[in-house]
């Protein structure tokens, strides 16, 4: 069993990758539709830039956020002077640095989802006297819920395993910032934090073994809800 | 009443469709490629026309010179797809009451109970579509359509997905709603059995355009238009009334203006309406009253018209009563005939030739 030290970074790793998760998630939707069933000029840019984060070096990424998010970075800025959120040295940075780090996961997951969507049965809805937005609601997004299940669930694995965007964001805070990954890289480079390490990436192990059942209980049901779905 | 009058260019396809309507059911019917689902899209308010003007009952649906393009969730027409397009999520419940809510309450004029009751849902409430049969998942594709109180049902090529058994099955019950709950309804079909059965009033289409539109009898019954409604379907529809029940033989005795038509058992009382499509290629001529026949109807009429066209095949429009015939026989017996036009003949049409499929509840 964890010691109050681990548990702690556990917890705190959870928190960062569930924050993470579950502030992406209606930002995801949002564009997984724009990209799924619209067109417009840009698109091909738009797709590329969610991409982003996919294709750089995690150190690029988090650099990124530093000079945006950071005390002096102009979103950061702003920001804290309105609304009195910080990201830089905190442990929304890390859920930050999560939520983009896992953000192209998602959106490509819930795209193909809402892509393979019949869409006479949104065209359909609209007939029988549903707005667009009561469509969406009652139609599209109950269809879509394997792939937002398993989007979510692939931002959730991304983001408990992220490193590099966190550290140079954020830094190596013990208690604030100091997630799974980077609690077992600065006890691998102290003298005789081998053990100490090992245990820690056991943890790492049976929480990911644990999200994937979840996982896989969560799409089974949803694909009940969304009938044919999860036979095809 | 229905009046339509709309231009719309939808790639290298352009439609240009007028026609005014006023019927139980409308058919539109033309071959696969002709516009009809390109209209009824433009009805429904799913594709928007360049220019023209869609009204139905007096509501002004679209007007492009006015700025009137009502969405289709404000349209109220309910749209009946090919293939059903159940919502997979939603139990048979579900689905249908879909559209109920979304009604305005002053609308709400057809009663839910009444609608699965007549369209045969009770046992199917709580099942999921994937677990239903064809003809199960279009009933329940028209009862959600019905259930959210539409002015007008469109239903496009409703039977193209379903076996011969289903069809007949779901056309059953069709005819029951249109007598039933008088909702005008827009049939589309390329199939020329199902559109005589059901229709009243039928828009011919082709090319994109309306060639011609009144009267199912009148408008299928035309020789010019025969490329268009099709060489080898090409017939006459009679209306008739039920005179009487043979059964020993179980035949059926049809009373119309021309005469009587003895027909294979039909499924109605004394006194009903029903329609006997009779196909050209089904119906003889001979100048004298023939003797000695297994024929069972032989009809005196006048001979109309004479189709022009070359080829070893002709055409004849005949006249008995007030009632319309086609018939269509070969070149060479036209010529030993020596039939003209105005000329004296008689019909014979085989009673083994007027199936099931060939009458409907009119």
């Amino acid at each position: 069993m964890p010691n109050p030290t681990e548990l702690g970074i556990i917890v705190l790793s959870l928190k960062v990758a569930l924050v993470g998760v579950a502030c992406s998630l209606p930002p995801a939707i949002f564009f997984a539709y724009l990209l799924a069933r619209t067109n417009f000029p840009g698109k091909t840019m738009l797709d590329a830039i969610v991409h982003l984060p996919l294709v750089l070096p995690p150190v690029v990424v988090g650099f990124a956020l530093l000079l945006l998010f950071g005390r002096k970075g102009v979103l950061g800025a702003w920001l804290a002077d309105w609304f009195g959120i910080v990201f830089a040295f905190r442990w929304t940075g890390a859920a930050l640095a999560a939520a983009i780090m896992g953000f192209p996961l998602m959106v490509r997951a819930i795209r193909l989802s809402i892509a393979a969507i019949d869409r006479r049965l949104e065209t359909v809805a609209r007939t029988l006297g549903g707005s667009r937005a009561w469509v969406f609601a009652s139609i599209t997004l109950p269809l879509a819920l394997p792939g937002i299940v398993t989007g979510a669930l692939l931002s959730f694995a991304r983001s408990l395993g992220e490193f590099g965007a966190t550290i140079t964001f954020v830094s190596n805070i013990p208690g604030e910032t100091e997630t799974l990954p980077l609690a077992i890289y600065s006890l691998v480079q102290s003298p005789g934090g081998d053990a100490q390490a090992l245990r820690l990436s056991l943890f790492a192990v049976v929480l990911s073994i644990a999200a994937l059942i979840a996982s896989e209980w969560l799409t089974r049901r949803s694909g009940k809800t969304a009938g044919a779905d999860d036979r095809r | 009443m229905i009046d339509v009058d709309i231009e719309q260019r939808l790639g290298a396809f352009e439609l240009r469709v007028a026609f005014r309507a006023e019927a139980p059911i409308v058919g539109l019917f033309g071959r696969s490629g002709s516009g009809k689902t390109s209209v009824v899209n433009a009805l429904a308010g799913t594709s928007r026309p360049q220019r023209g003007r869609i009204v139905i009952n007096g509501e002004t649906l679209f007007d492009s010179d006015r700025g009137i393009d009502l969405p289709p969730d404000k349209r109220r027409l309910g749209y009946v797809f090919q293939d059903g397009l159940l919502f997979p999520h939603l139990d048979v419940e579900s689905n249908l009451r879909y559209g109920l809510h979304r009604a305005p309450p002053a609308a709400r004029v057809i009663d839910p109970a009444h609608v699965i009751h007549l369209l045969g849902l009770k046992t199917l409430l709580h099942r999921l579509p994937d677990k239903l049969s064809g003809g199960e998942k279009q009933r329940v594709a028209i009862g959600r359509a019905l259930l959210a109180q539409p002015r007008l049902l469109l239903m496009d090529e409703p039977l193209a997905s379903l076996d011969v058994l289903r069809q007949s099955e779901v056309l059953r019950y069709i005819e029951q709603l249109r007598d039933d709950l008088h909702i005008p309804i827009v049939y589309v079909s390329h199939a020329v059995g199902e559109i005589t059965r059901l229709a009243d009033t039928v828009v011919l289409l082709a090319d994109g355009k309306a060639l011609a539109y009144g009267p199912v009898d009148e408008v299928m019954g035309r020789i010019d238009l025969r490329p268009h409604t099709g060489r080898y379907e090409s017939g006459s529809v009679i209306e008739s009334v039920v005179a009487g029940h043979d059964l020993r033989y179980g035949l059926t005795t049809l009373r119309f203006d021309g005469g009587e038509l003895i027909v294979p058992n039909v499924e109605a009382l004394v006194g009903e309406r029903v329609r006997v499509r009779i196909r050209a290629r089904d119906v003889s001529l001979a100048i004298e009253r023939p003797a000695g026949l297994s024929v069972l109807n032989v009809l005196s009429a006048t001979l109309v018209a004479i189709s022009g066209e070359e080829g070893p095949i002709v055409e004849l429009q005949l006249q008995t009563g007030e009632a319309a015939l086609l018939a269509r026989i070969t070149r060479k017996s036209l010529h030993e005939l020596a039939l003209r036009e105005g000329q004296q003949v008689y019909a014979l049409i085989k009673a083994v030739s007027l199936d099931r499929r060939s009458v409907g509840y009119a």
